[in-house]
């Protein structure tokens, strides 16, 4: 049971970040949801790659005969954070442009949009 | 050279059609050019018919967008009040029609198969 | 070194360099900063020609990337593949020709569009990485790649939106509810890669439709995939972004968020029918993507009729000519699993899906393209307040009308051929499905007989007294959108039977899929 808890951990991040997304109404709570669901999600990859009593997987000074946890998920995990970082940085820069012109982060307020 | 694109249950050629219409006007237009041609320009005969009302300028009487189709938007008032009042705007609600229907269709595909 | 089988990868690198060589020159010159788009972008369309003469009389082309020879799919001693590759068959350069056309089409607009506006490098530079983004999505061959190129889309699709957001508010809005819609869609295909992997070890599509059992894990992934990338495309009910993104965003960068959305569409097509193929179960996934295509078409056009903004009515109807692609396709799906009910009218419903996917890019550019157009000169976007523009923009009301007519599907325009062919085969499969279409086509007229009373019947106003014709890389834009609705509705036997029926095939045949790159076709 123990050796689940980095999935519910998983869980707990997405259900978290997805509540985020549909209940709290300041837009910079709403770009933390988003962060959430996707740290949730970068968690998943490199939990997926784990063995158990394995090592890291770089060869140079590798112990003998010793098995190494999966190296893709670790690369697939790098990308996403790299995504990450720029989506975070355009959705804060938007939401201070945002706030440049309503002169509010209300969700129900920034809503000239709709019909 | 017909350009003919076959459906199920026949086809659908749009050089027969154009050429159909052309035909088709040619012989309209012979017909309509072997009618009246003499009326008297600048009285009467050349003004549109209102039944006797004023005529309005012509820019007084250009009707704008939002009163377009009155009718049918006052005739379907039910469907419409709705439906707009549902268009909220807030990003709330995105994303809760998002998570709506992925808990459909997961609970669809999961006992579907 | 031949240049015609680095094809693939030239598509995407030429763009991608010109997108990071755009600052440099902008410095030197900004008036060149469009040419040099245009001209790569040009570059871009001729490869994507030559790359469609290619596949459609070989056949299906993969290129690995960092591999000795481009075809080496499985490396020595492997019998999977490991690195990423591109695979493009009929149905992926289908797409690509219309991704090309329409950024071209997209930055010969911009040239004027675009001029009074401050901060053009940056602008083209970004419109380069969007396409680069889209063309990504279409040709890739593994769900993270997807992913990845997905990103890049949306990113440099949120910065296009906001664009003018310096000076007014609603862009930055758009921008916004864009970026929060495309997130989620993108963590949820993240996830999605992460169950496939932890499953299978496997990341390749091809390989991974060659080894799927259709366990209780790739339910969920099925589950959590096809409403995520619907709601990419635009179906309703999760549609509420569309109006918002597409009227906020300048006039061509709108038409390449319509190509963006439609490979959303195509990911969802590739991952129903070449990564799962006959073993889920093709009833009930049919029947889920043709009530999306029921409600898209009705409630995307009611709402039109009622807008007052002529970009957001545009919007609503691409919705609802989404629906279309979603009705036709979907009864193909719904089939898929009867060989008899496929051959007599499954593969007409969905060549009828697919083609109106590139009449619906070709006859909505030149609409979104004529909104901007009178928006350049009158400077506003309300219908109420113009009327009477058919006297002096001449060249715009006939594209116009060429383009209104083509959407509400009149002959001899390429949207009738593309809706007969979804309304006789889809009135074999279930008689009030047609019904509906067709009802929803004579909603469309009506919405856009509105906006052709409102904005250019009329007397001439005395505010619009020095509007005159739009400059005239405007005026071309629009001409090579307008020849092409009108060959195409002229001559549709040749774009069916060449382009589409091919696409369609390689959608329906999955062996000829996986053995592309596992060997063994």
């Amino acid at each position: 049971m123990i050796d689940n808890f980095p999935y519910i951990a998983v869980i707990i991040f997405i259900g978290l970040g997805i509540y985020t997304l549909m209940f709290k109404k300041n837009l910079i709570k709403i770009a933390i949801g988003i962060v959430l669901i996707e740290n949730g999600a970068n968690l998943f990859l490199i939990t997926l790659g784990y063995r158990k009593g394995a090592v890291a997987p770089i060869y140079t000074h590798a112990p003998f005969e010793q098995s190494m946890v999966l190296p893709t998920p670790q690369a697939l995990t790098l990308t996403s954070i790299v995504i990450g970082i720029a989506t975070t940085a355009l959705i804060l820069s938007v939401a201070m442009m945002i706030y440049k012109h309503y002169g509010t982060l209300d969700v129900d307020k920034v809503r000239r949009l709709r019909g | 050279m017909l350009g003919l694109l076959e459906t199920g249950s026949g086809f659908w050629s749009a050089i027969i059609w154009v050429i159909a219409v052309l035909v088709i006007g040619g012989i309209v237009y012979y017909i309509r050019n072997k009618g009246e041609k003499s009326y008297k320009k600048n009285t009467e005969q050349d003004k549109p018919f209102i039944s006797g009302n004023p005529e309005l300028s012509k820019e007084g009487s250009h009707i704008s967008a939002s009163h377009i189709f009155w009718g049918f938007t006052e005739a379907l008032k039910d469907y419409y009040t709705p439906l707009v009042k549902t268009h909220t705007g807030n990003i709330n609600d995105y994303a809760s029609w998002i998570v709506i229907l992925m808990v459909i269709i997961l609970i669809i595909v999961g006992v579907n198969g | 070194m031949n240049l015609l089988t680095h094809t693939p990868a030239l598509i995407i690198a030429i763009p991608l360099l010109a997108a990071f060589l755009i600052p440099f020159i902008g410095r030197i010159n900004k008036k060149t900063t469009g040419i040099f788009t245009t001209f790569a972008l040009g570059i871009s369309l001729i490869l994507t020609i030559l790359l469609t003469v290619k596949i459609l009389s070989v056949g299906p082309q993969v290129f690995v990337f960092g591999a000795k020879s481009p075809a080496l799919t499985l490396p020595s001693g492997l019998k999977f593949p490991i690195r990423i590759m591109f695979q493009i068959d009929a149905m992926s350069i289908f797409m690509g020709l219309i991704t090309a056309v329409i950024s071209f089409v997209g930055a010969i607009y911009s040239l004027t569009f675009m001029e009074q506006h401050s901060g053009l490098d940056k602008y083209y530079s970004l419109l380069l990485l969007l396409t680069v983004g889209i063309f990504g999505m279409e040709f890739t061959g593994d769900i993270f790649n997807f992913f990845v190129f997905l990103e890049i889309a949306s990113i440099a699709a949120v910065a296009l939106i906001s664009f003018r957001g310096v000076n007014l508010g609603e862009p930055a809005e758009a921008g916004f509810k864009y970026m929060v819609v495309s997130s989620i869609a993108a963590l949820i295909v993240l996830f999605v890669a992460g169950i496939f992997y932890g499953q299978y070890d496997l990341l390749n599509f091809a390989a991974l439709a060659s080894v799927i059992k259709y366990s209780q894990l790739d339910k969920i992934a099925l589950g959590l995939l096809v409403p995520v990338l619907a709601m990419k495309a635009g179906a309703v009910p999760m549609h509420m972004w569309t109006p918002d993104a597409y009227s906020e965003a300048p006039a061509p960068i709108t038409i390449i968020l319509v190509a963006a959305s439609q490979a959303s569409l195509y990911a969802l097509f590739r991952v129903t029918f070449s990564l799962y193929n006959i073993t889920l179960n093709t009833l009930a996934v049919g029947w889920i993507i043709i009530i999306f295509g029921l409600l898209s078409m009705f409630i995307g056009v009611t709402m039109a009729i009622i807008q007052r903004d002529i970009k957001r009515l545009i919007a609503y109807n691409a919705i609802s000519q989404t629906g279309y692609m979603f009705l036709g396709v979907g009864v193909g799906l719904a089939v898929l699993a009867n060989p008899v009910a496929l051959s007599k009218y499954g593969i007409t419903a969905m060549e009828g899906g697919i083609f109106h996917i590139i009449n619906h890019a070709m006859y909505e550019g030149l609409l979104f393209l004529t909104a901007g157009a009178l928006f350049f000169r009158t400077g506003t976007r309300d219908l109420d307040k113009m009327g009477g523009l058919a006297h002096s923009m001449k060249y715009t009301t006939i594209f116009f009308i060429i383009g209104a007519a083509a959407i509400s599907g009149l002959p001899p325009f390429n949207g009738f051929a593309s809706k007969l062919l979804i309304y006789e085969s889809v009135y074999r499969f279930n008689p009030l499905l047609s019904i509906i279409a067709m009802l929803v086509s004579i909603l469309t007229l009506a919405s856009f007989v509105k906006v052709f009373h409102s904005a250019f019947l009329g007397p001439k106003l005395p505010k619009f007294k020095e509007v005159r014709e739009v400059p005239r890389s405007m005026v071309w834009a629009m001409v090579v959108l307008s020849c092409i609705t009108i060959f195409f509705g002229l001559f549709p036997d040749l774009i069916v039977k060449n382009l589409v029926h091919p696409a369609v095939m390689a959608l329906i045949e999955q062996f000829k899929y996986t053995g592309t790159v596992l060997g063994g076709i």
